[in-house]
Order: structure tokens, then C-alpha cells, then sequence
């Protein structure tokens, strides 16, 4: 039985997000909500058959007790996060939120995800692009042994950093940092994100870099490494070592390229198909635990999420 | 334009682009010791930070001795007139960085972007401008666009409230007549009251050439740095700049005198190897790649046992941007690879 889902945000990642969610065996997506009369994003939703409307959430929220919505992915910005995240889970609908809000617990699948279906979460957060390529990695050396410090650099084509990415980049680099720690399990974390306008777009290339605090353990920590790419592949396919991880110290460097599966967004834009990926692996998660019963939307406090 | 009516601000580098030679361990004494020496010369700025700028220690791009705090905190009391610059780039340092560089009593702040990538900068000069400070857009490797596309960016960071706009030759590639055609496109599309700058590094010998051509063009905040201690082949050397302004008639504040004994006796101390046009950095020049790649790859080389200028060939055909320090590595495992494949067939 497949879930009934709402797309909100009608962008490239809500686009791309909708062409993966009309493949999954798990998902039915049902809606797609837009602001602009103009998106293409809307017309595509119109022509694979979703109920679309421009006139943003409120225009669909009466209906979605009667199309069974059960699970919504928030593409819009971290400004309408918040209003979106209370409307929706007050309609008891488990929120998928691909904004830099982060109201949330960050949420990176192969880290993480059957920790946040354990404990229920309704609001989850993707962290971000980089976070989303990153972070199982740090995890990986994190789960060998401890990190005392880890630091990413996400190298993306600059026609894949849209103009939200732009105006606010320090939320790119705080999030991640963050989540580097969080999720990852560093004691201390930092990102740094370039652009690369080369043409043709360069795919998004990403270095992990970790300071273990004992000498690291090379066969385990490339065993550990190897796993984590093979998990994170079976969502994001063009996901690759580039090299055998460096050992140097207690420097562990591993260098990774990540592909697009080319659905709406371009091939090179990895960056952001590894988000709508693992936002769409969580929304597959959350609707198989649905479908078969063993999840139900959480009791919630009067202050939701 | 007449250049003896110009007066020309000299901006030293020796404490922020001098930290990349230096691998970022320059000391609080050196920091200090240079820094008076530059007052007392009439340097108008001088910049301080991590290489990288604010927020760039790291292991990508290396870890300074001190935190920028330490440094900034340690220089800025000492000195009588000098103001004291330091260098964000977004996507590296943050506004918190910046924050803290304002408590500790900067005056300028120069918010560096790759020159097409002007929009990633609203939010920090935005910022700069509402604590009320100096603020430079600082569009890098810019010789990788043309002079009109270079306005076109230098404009939006007017637009967002920088009050000086500087076209960046990072990888010391450029020409004289490349210079001025960036310098006079700026000049023609921004405010009169905007001011104009130039960077330049010594990759072809042409730093003091190119930022007379700047100067001429109608820029006036001209970077350099004593002794040259940057990255690459180092920055325009300032003293042989200052001789070639006094011989022109452009008015600057400098002491020619005071500054060549800065050069010679507090900066070209502390250099842990000569700075000067070797192989590497005038491949740097020619190809135009990123000045600061130079160590990296020099020290990549050594490691995987690699040509340095093969590495640094290859960074410029993948058009690698400033700040991909850490594909260098990679790089250098690949030519390594390549060259145990050709080994093998040739066996």
C-alpha cells in the first residue's frame, strides 16, 4: 500500500523530489504546492497527474484529510519552514523538512534514520547538501574509533547553488558544521563550501577530513568507510570513492564524487539530488512503517515539533 | 589619465597572504615586529589573518599558529596610524568570524568572492556596512572573466553597500593591457565615489608593471606586500612599487626609506624559504592557476612522488577555482597511478 504525500515548494528540489517520488514502490505523491502561476515545476506536477496549486499551503491544507496526506516534504526556505512545519503537523502529517530550518533533529539515513523511527519524530531535518554527502563518512571513522575533530569541503558547480544557497551560505557552513558534530559524532566540526563555475559543471566532489585521537586503525576505518559508500549507493547511485581514504597522522582524508541521477536536476548537481535522495529514502522509510502499521504519528504536546 | 595627481593608498599583505609561504605560523612577536615597522613607514592598511581569511584554519588549508582573534588582538593596540583589514571569504569564515574581527577593532573588512560568484557576498557586506566599516567586495581570479562580466560583479557588491571594489589577479596571470580594461570597465560602472583596487602577485614578474597600469586605469588602493611575502612569487613587492611612484609623481604615504628597511630587516627574516619567480610559480603565472596551490603541490609532490608542475598543470585543465586545496592531493594519487599504469606497459 502506498502513502499519500505533499510536496510543498515547486523549485528544482521540489521538482526533482516529485520525479523520484512517482517511482517509489512506497510513495504516492499526491500534491505538489507551489507560489508562483508560473513554476515549471507545477506544470510537470499537473502533467504526471498530482493535484498542484500556486497558492501555497493553505490552498491545499483543507483537502489533505480527504486525499489521506500522511507525509509532507518541505521544499521551500528556512523562512516558511517554520509556519509550514506547524500547519502540517497539525494535521497529524509527518514533516520531511528540506530547508535549512532545522526545527528538527537532523536526519541522514544511513546514519540515523531507524533512530528517528524509534523515537517517532515527526519534523526531521536533511541537514544539507553537503551534510547529506558527507556525514555517513564521518560516522564511518566516528563508529571505529573517536574523532576529535572533522572537517568537510563541498566543491559544487556554481549553476547548482540556486539563489537561496547564495544569499545565505553561512547557513550552509553552521548547519553542516553542526551537523558534522551531531550526526557525526566529531567532538568539533567545520564546512567549508566552494563554487566552481567551470563549463561543463564539474560534478560535486567532496574531502572528508578526520583527526582521530589515537592513531587510526587503516584496516578497520577503510572497511568502515567502504560500507557506509555501499549503503549511501543503494539511494544515490553516482555516489563514489575517488581514492583509497589517506592516512597521514592521525589525519584520515577520503575524497568522494557525487553524481545526480539526472531526474529533473542535471547530472552534476549532486549536490542536491543526494538531498531529495535521502529526503525521499526518509519519506520511504517513514510510509513503509505506515503501511504496515509498526508507525503511527506521534502523541504531540500542544507546542508542536 | 594623469597620474601625478593621483594619491595611491598602499595596502601591506605581509600578515595575511605572507602567512601562506609561512604556512600560517607566523608568530605574535614577527606579527608584531612587522606590523609597527609598516605604521612607522605610512603604510595606509595592512591585513591580518589566516591566509585564507577568517574562519581558515584548517587542515585543508592549514592551521595558523595563533587564532585570527589572538592575532588581530595582538596587532591592532600597537600601532599609531596603520588601519587593520581583514579578509572574509564566505563559504570559509562566517558573519560570527566577522563579528568578532569588529569587537576586536578592525577597520576594514574585504569580502572575497571567485570574480563570478559576486552573490554570495550580499550577506556579509551587508553586514560590514551596518557595524560601519570600511568594506571591500574582493573579486579573485578575476583575469577568468571578461573586464565587462568583472563590472557586471563588482557592481552587485556596490549595490549591496561595499565602498571599494577590488579586481584580484590571484593567479598573476594577467597582462598590463588586462588590468586596465578591468580597472576602466569598474571605473565606468560604479559610483565616482567608489574606490578601485588592485592585487596583484608576482607570478610573471608583472606586479609592479600591473598595478602601475591599475593605478593609471583609475584604481587607488594599490595591494603589495614587503619583501614580497605572499603566495606564489609573492605579492607586488611594496618598496619597488613605492620607488616607481615616487619616480612617476604618484603621491603615496609611504616612507620609501622606512619601507625597504622593513623589507629587508624584519620581513625577509622570517622567510622560511626565499620568495622568487621559481619554476613552479611562474607556471602558476602562465597557466593562471590559484597563487596559494604553490606548497601544496609542491609538498603533494614530494609525498607521491610526482612533478609538482604536472600537479599544478592539471589543477588549471580541471579550472579549479581558489580554495580547492584539497583536490591537490587527489590529484597528485592520480599522476602517481598514471605513471605506475606507465611503468607497467612499459616493462
Amino acid at each position: 500500500m502506498k502513502i499519500n504525500c505533499a510536496l510543498i515548494g515547486s523549485g528544482n528540489i521540489g521538482t526533482d523530489l516529485m520525479v523520484k517520488a512517482l517511482r517509489s514502490p512506497w510513495l504516492n505523491p499526491v500534491w505538489m504546492i507551489g507560489v508562483d502561476p508560473d513554476s515549471d515545476g507545477l506544470a510537470k506536477a499537473r502533467a504526471a497527474g498530482l493535484k498542484a496549486t500556486h497558492d501555497g499551503l493553505e490552498a491545499a491544507l483543507p483537502h489533505f484529510k480527504a486525499d489521506g496526506i500522511q507525509i509532507a516534504f518541505d521544499a521551500t526556505s528556512a523562512y516558511a519552514h517554520a509556519e509550514n512545519s506547524r500547519k502540517v503537523l497539525a494535521q497529524g502529517v509527518f514533516m520531511i523538512d528540506l530547508t535549512p530550518a532545522a526545527i528538527g533533529p537532523f536526519c541522514v539515513p544511513p546514519v540515523n534514520l531507524e533512530q528517528h523511527m524509534q523515537s517517532q519524530t515527526a519534523n526531521v531535518n536533511m541537514v544539507s547538501c553537503g551534510g547529506q554527502a558527507t556525514i555517513p563518512i564521518v560516522h564511518a571513522v566516528a563508529r571505529v574509533q573517536a574523532v576529535a575533530y572533522a572537517e568537510i569541503v563541498a566543491t559544487v558547480a556554481s549553476k547548482s547553488a540556486g539563489p537561496g544557497t547564495r544569499k545565505n551560505i553561512d547557513e550552509f557552513t553552521r548547519t553542516t558544521a553542526r551537523g558534522i558534530e551531531r550526526v557525526g559524532g566529531a567532538k568539533k566540526g567545520k564546512a567549508i563550501i566552494i563554487l566552481n563555475p567551470a563549463e561543463p559543471p564539474l560534478l560535486m566532489r567532496d574531502t572528508v577530513h578526520c583527526l582521530t585521537e589515537d592513531t587510526p586503525d587503516e584496516a578497520k576505518i577503510t572497511a568502515s568507510i567502504k560500507a557506509m559508500v555501499a549503503e549511501v549507493q543503494r539511494y544515490v547511485p553516482g555516489y563514489k570513492l575517488k581514492q583509497n581514504p589517506v592516512f597521514d597522522g592521525k589525519r584520515v582524508s577520503v575524497f568522494l564524487e557525487v553524481a545526480g541521477l539526472g531526474d529533473y536536476l542535471p547530472k552534476y548537481a549532486g549536490n542536491l539530488d543526494i538531498m531529495t535522495a535521502a529526503a525521499l529514502r526518509t519519506g520511504e522509510m517513514l510510509a513503509q512503517r505506515l503501511g504496515n502499521g509498526s508507525l503511527s504519528f506521534p502523541q504531540m504536546r500542544t507546542e508542536a515539533a | 589619465m594623469m597620474v601625478k595627481s593621483m594619491q595611491v593608498k598602499i595596502h601591506d599583505m605581509c600578515l595575511r597572504d605572507g602567512m601562506h609561504p609561512k604556512q600560517h605560523r607566523i608568530t605574535l612577536e614577527q606579527m608584531h615586529s612587522i606590523a609597527t615597522g609598516l605604521d612607522d613607514a605610512g603604510v595606509d592598511y595592512i591585513e591580518v589573518t589566516h591566509g585564507d581569511g577568517l574562519g581558515g584554519a584548517s587542515i585543508n588549508y592549514g592551521f595558523s599558529a595563533f587564532s585570527d582573534e589572538q592575532y588581530l588582538r595582538h596587532v591592532i593596540p600597537a600601532l599609531k596610524q596603520t588601519k587593520v583589514s581583514v579578509l572574509l571569504i564566505p563559504g570559509i569564515g562566517t558573519a560570527d568570524d566577522l563579528q568578532m574581527a569588529y569587537e576586536c577593532g578592525i577597520h576594514t573588512v574585504r569580502v572575497a568572492t571567485l570574480c563570478t560568484e559576486a552573490d554570495v557576498s550580499e550577506q556579509h557586506i551587508k553586514r560590514a556596512r551596518t557595524l560601519g566599516l570600511d568594506t571591500v567586495g574582493f573579486l579573485m581570479m578575476a583575469h577568468m572573466i571578461e573586464a565587462d562580466a568583472l563590472a557586471v560583479q563588482g557592481k552587485q557588491m556596490e549595490d549591496y553597500g561595499a565602498n571599494c571594489i577590488y579586481c584580484t589577479d590571484s593567479a598573476g596571470y594577467m597582462l598590463p593591457a588586462d588590468v586596465t580594461a578591468r580597472i576602466a570597465a569598474l571605473r565606468r560602472v560604479l559610483k565616482p565615489e567608489t574606490e578601485i583596487g588592485f592585487h596583484g602577485h608576482h607570478n610573471l614578474a608583472l606586479g609592479v608593471t600591473n598595478s602601475i597600469a591599475a593605478v593609471e586605469a583609475g584604481a587607488n588602493r594599490i595591494d603589495g606586500s614587503a619583501a614580497g611575502l605572499g603566495a606564489g612569487a609573492g605579492n607586488t613587492p611594496v618598496e619597488a612599487f613605492v620607488a616607481v611612484c615616487k619616480r612617476m609623481g604618484i603621491s603615496t604615504n609611504v616612507d620609501l626609506y622606512k619601507i625597504m628597511d622593513v623589507a629587508e630587516e624584519r620581513v625577509l627574516p622570517i622567510m622560511d624559504q626565499q620568495i622568487r619567480l621559481d619554476r613552479d610559480s611562474l607556471l602558476i603565472g602562465y597557466t593562471g592557476v590559484y597563487s596559494t596551490f604553490l606548497l601544496f603541490a609542491q609538498r603533494a609532490a614530494a609525498r607521491y612522488g610526482v612533478s609538482s608542475r604536472d600537479i599544478l598543470a592539471e589543477m588549471g585543465r580541471r579550472r579549479t577555482v581558489g580554495g580547492q586545496e584539497d583536490l591537490i592531493e587527489e590529484v597528485a594519487m592520480e599522476l602517481q597511478q598514471q605513471q605506475a599504469a606507465r611503468k607497467v606497459a612499459n616493462a
